[in-house]
């Protein structure tokens, strides 16, 4: 490897590292604005100067210099502090001092570098120029008199996002960053042009003048909004969740989060279930635990097991599906299952439900088949992965199912099953030719009564072209639901002879349902005696004999695995609402009132119990490599009609009781249902 | 220089010409397909040249045509004063080069009777006949003061004969391009003083050419 010396010090780097990096690999610290280590380079800040030798004798942008072998970089010299002075001099010339009302303030690049390279007063007494506000959309505020001109926004949506819709206008002084026809960002990731922007231009709209960053306590935690187990850092004011922001994990969301996961927050102080409730002659009256539990605890007992049954949702964490499951097989019903949307996943090896390439290995591929599956919806930051390996050039993407723009060219095969049971020749050559080949299967395509077929036809295809390789499993599900994966990984699903999700709300299938947590699934022909525990007051707790308040996902410690199998532990960020308990301590009290106490009296026992009975589990934060496993045994062999495979999220803002409460999410759905007309006005 | 703007009133809709269209083509054709974004400055050219000015529906129209977001074609209109944002004088548009060389030869009077006789700088005189700009430098110095209207230069102009211009294209005219001094191009006044000998232009001076400057190698010093 060639070697740069950096203030002195001998440094490796590789071929085509820039001088900033080389700097940074030797730990000498580059001011920037407009450079950003996942984006284009742009160099017009001009922050990273620093001197080179050889080279003319100025100051040189070291974020666009490419280094070289016997290059000597001096990053604090006195000609580079000038240097760096001069720019900051320059930034703030027409940037306003508004720090003390600025959103950012507090975490602001400008204000940080600032410290280290401004002067103590300013040379200019010349009037600021002032720029007029843009809209961009609900979740993007703007204060363009604030702006700086990095492009770090523009690259973003053009580049990662996939979605040109912002970029820069005029030129010189009149500069003005804007969207075309200040239109709303039409993107499911437009949040993180707020975490990118440097300096205060463009800060979070639903969270405006809420908080100041030094106010905020931080818990490091796991998103369940998609299936991804984005990583996030959930940062609290007293009892409130004030923003979501993300935390690098390459292997998941690297730094970025959509705006479900991002701006879910004012859904957690809505519609809040905040004590328990009992129907009394058709109305819900408010009642004490002691009553509730025993309420449940007495028609449960009462009847006769395969009359009992429990359904889980979405937003689940493992913990209280382990203690459910149990207290049900300990009562001796067989009826549980996981599956609201009800796929026909959860038999046979585990590899079988999961995402087996990685979030970050299904950018390895070289053909990928994508079957009923809307990744730009349903997980927008895996959507992104498949945008970059599109945009490398070494990956084709087929499609089966719905034709949505998906910020990348495909080639489209077909509506559904009848394409699904006879490839095109061109594409079945392509996916046989592939060195490695990937399928990404949605619920779309394998749920409904020809979901075991689909599957198998699936299985099939798979084994035909190698998608499973030496070192290579290509066979990718992508669940939509956080809970999935942990309830099909400890086997929440019907026992021997048990009733399916769907067969549960058949009306006079049961005589109590259990729904924890289960809001997707319309429950309402089913004339059972219902009990919803659960946090939101959304369509489970309309129709619930028994409310039982639990605590939304950042307000319990929990594990969740997510698509990939990754098993990821989620911390508590605030405590429940009110008189609101944990999930798992409510299962354990009613199991202590149906004389079935569950062999746990805290959640580290409960886990140790949960990783006994299911190893996978104990494995936090771990990937599995690729393992083959017998692909073509998957679902069942059958008749494939003629379907169309429909998304399983048609309305990602709109897909859990917590997005429902939120206002945000409303206004976003608003928006994907009728774009704001382009119309000159 | 001040902020530009897309016009507040804008027509509903655009299409290009078949001529229009015809150069387009042409244009596109210069360039690898999935390069044909390349083109977007003669196009807007074009539009200019067909609508006067580049109204927003035709941003849009090229965009499409050159399958490119919306937001770059603006990006691009905004950030070159020549595309006209808002409608421009239908008889003539008179750009006043206003750069040093100009205004010390007189560019300040020759706004002054646009003033007087169209109205205020960059604003649509009220009959929608004129439209008056001060510019940067035109780059023909040696002629100053000048003015671009509409496609020409009109060179050594003064008040009065500014005054004159703007008469003739209101009475429908098309006046002379060209220096208003009495003079050919840029020599100097009175006409040309060098190269005047008439063998230069006859052929008589010119002699066979032996070999081509540079064409052998360079000698290398023993």
């Amino acid at each position: 490897m060639p070697i740069a010396k950096v203030n002195g010090v001998e440094t490796e780097f590789e071929p085509g590292m820039t001088v900033l990096q080389v700097a940074e690999r030797a730990g000498a610290e580059i001011p920037r604005f407009c450079y950003h280590e996942r984006l284009s380079i742009a160099g017009n800040c001009r922050m990273c100067l620093v001197e080179v030798k050889p080279g003319p004798p100025k100051p040189q942008a070291s974020c666009a210099l490419p280094a070289a072998e016997g290059q000597e970089i001096f990053t604090d010299t006195a000609m580079v502090k000038k240097a760096r002075e001069g720019v900051m001099e320059f930034l703030l010339i027409n940037h306003p001092l508004d720090c003390p009302i600025c959103d950012q303030g507090g975490e602001c690049d400008l204000q940080d570098q600032a410290m280290g390279y401004g002067r103590d007063g300013s040379r200019y007494a010349e009037n600021k120029r002032a720029v007029e506000e843009k809209n961009m959309g609900p979740t993007v505020k703007t204060f363009m008199t604030r702006c700086i001109q990095c492009t770090r926004c523009v690259r973003f949506v053009t580049e990662v996002a996939g979605v040109p819709d912002i970029g820069m206008i005029s030129r010189g002084e009149d500069a003005e960053i804007t969207t075309y026809l200040e239109k709303a960002v039409d993107s499911e990731l437009s949040g993180n042009v707020n975490d990118l922007c440097p300096v205060g231009a463009l800060t979070h709209r639903p969270w405006q003048f809420h908080y100041r960053p030094w106010e905020l306590k931080r818990t490091e935690t796991i998103d369940v909004m998609d299936a991804l187990g984005s990583n996030i850092s959930a940062q609290a004011k007293g009892a409130e969740v004030m923003r979501i922001l993300p935390r690098v994990n390459e292997g998941i969301n690297e730094e970025w989060l959509s705006d479900k996961s991002r701006y879910i927050v004012d859904g957690l102080q809505k519609r809040r279930l905040d004590r328990p409730y009992v129907r009394d002659n058709g109305r819900l009256r408010a009642a004490s635990w002691d009553e509730a539990l025993g309420v449940v605890a007495a028609r449960l007992t009462q009847s006769q097991p395969d009359r009992i049954g429990v359904i889980a949702g979405d937003l689940q964490d493992a913990e209280s599906m382990k203690a459910t499951l149990d207290l049900f097989r300990a009562l001796g019903s067989a009826n549980t299952d996981c599956r609201q949307d009800g796929s026909a996943l959860g038999v046979g090896p585990r590899e079988g439900w999961l995402f087996n390439s990685g979030i970050a290995g299904i950018e390895q591929a070289d053909v990928i088949l994508l079957v009923g599956v809307n990744p730009r919806t349903e997980a927008p930051l895996l959507n992104a992965r498949l945008r970059k390996a599109w945009l490398s050039g070494k990956t084709e993407i087929l499609v089966i199912g719905e034709q949505a723009d998906l910020t990348y060219e495909y080639s489209y095969l077909g509506a559904g099953s009848k394409t699904l049971s006879k490839l095109p020749k061109p594409a079945a050559d392509l996916l046989a030719k592939a060195e490695r080949p990937a399928i990404i299967v949605g619920g779309g395509a394998i749920s409904g009564e020809a979901g075991p077929s689909v599957l198998n036809a699936l299985g099939a295809l798979a084994k035909k072209v190698g998608v499973i390789a030496e070192g290579w499993n290509g066979f990718n599900v992508l669940h939509t639901a956080a809970s999935r994966v942990a309830g099909l990984d400890m086997g929440f699903v019907p026992a021997d002879g048990g009733l399916s999700a769907v067969q549960m709300v058949q009306t006079g299938a049961l005589d109590v349902l259990f729904l924890l947590g289960a809001d997707e699934i319309d429950a309402s022909a089913s004339d059972a005696f219902k009990v919803y525990l659960g946090s939101h007051g959304d369509n489970g707790a309309h129709g619930a004999d028994v409310i039982l308040p639990g605590a939304a996902y950042t307000e319990k410690a929990g594990l969740y695995v997510n698509t990939e199998g990754r098993v990821q532990m989620a911390e508590r960020v605030v405590f429940p609402k009110g008189e609101a308990k944990d999930d798992w301590a409510i299962v354990r009290a009613l199991s202590e009132r149906v004389g079935r106490t569950l062999p746990y009296d805290s959640l580290d026992q409960l886990r140790t119990r949960l990783m006994a009975d299911h190893p996978t589990f104990g494995r936090i934060d771990y990937l599995a490599p690729a393992q083959a496993f017998d692909v073509a045994s998957l679902g069942k062999k059958g008749d494939l009609g003629d379907t169309g495979f429909v998304s399983a999220v048609p309305d990602p803002y709109l897909n859990n009781p917590i997005a429902r409460a939120s206002a945000t999410m409303a206004e976003l759905s608003a928006l994907r249902i009728a774009p704001v007309a382009m119309a000159a006005e | 220089m001040s902020v530009r703007r897309l016009a507040k009133i804008q027509p509903d809709s655009f299409a290009f010409s078949k001529e229009t269209r015809a150069k387009c083509d042409w244009w596109i054709a210069k360039y690898p397909a999935d390069r044909r974004q390349s083109a977007v400055i003669p196009i807007l050219w074009l539009v200019q040249k067909q609508e006067g000015w580049c109204p927003e529906p035709a941003l849009r129209a090229i965009a499409e045509l050159l399958g490119m977001p919306y937001i770059r074609v603006l990006e691009v209109v905004t950030f070159y004063t020549m595309f006209m944002l808002e409608p421009v004088g239908s008889a003539a548009l008179i750009q006043v080069c206003g750069t040093t060389p100009c205004m010390l030869r007189g560019s300040g009077d020759l706004m002054k009777v646009c003033k007087s006789k169209i109205g205020p700088k960059d604003t649509l005189s009220a009959d929608g006949r004129f439209t008056w700009q001060e510019v940067e430098c035109l780059g023909a110095c040696v002629n100053a003061p000048m003015a671009q209207i509409n496609d020409y230069y009109f060179e050594d102009l003064t008040a009065e004969t500014m005054g004159q211009i703007i008469d003739d294209f209101a009475a429908g005219k098309r006046p002379e391009p060209g220096s208003y001094a009495g003079r050919h191009t840029s020599e100097p006044m009175g006409g040309a003083l060098t190269l005047t000998d008439a063998a230069l232009y006859d052929g008589s001076a010119a002699k066979p050419i032996k070999t081509l400057p540079n064409s052998e190698p360079a000698k290398v010093p023993a």
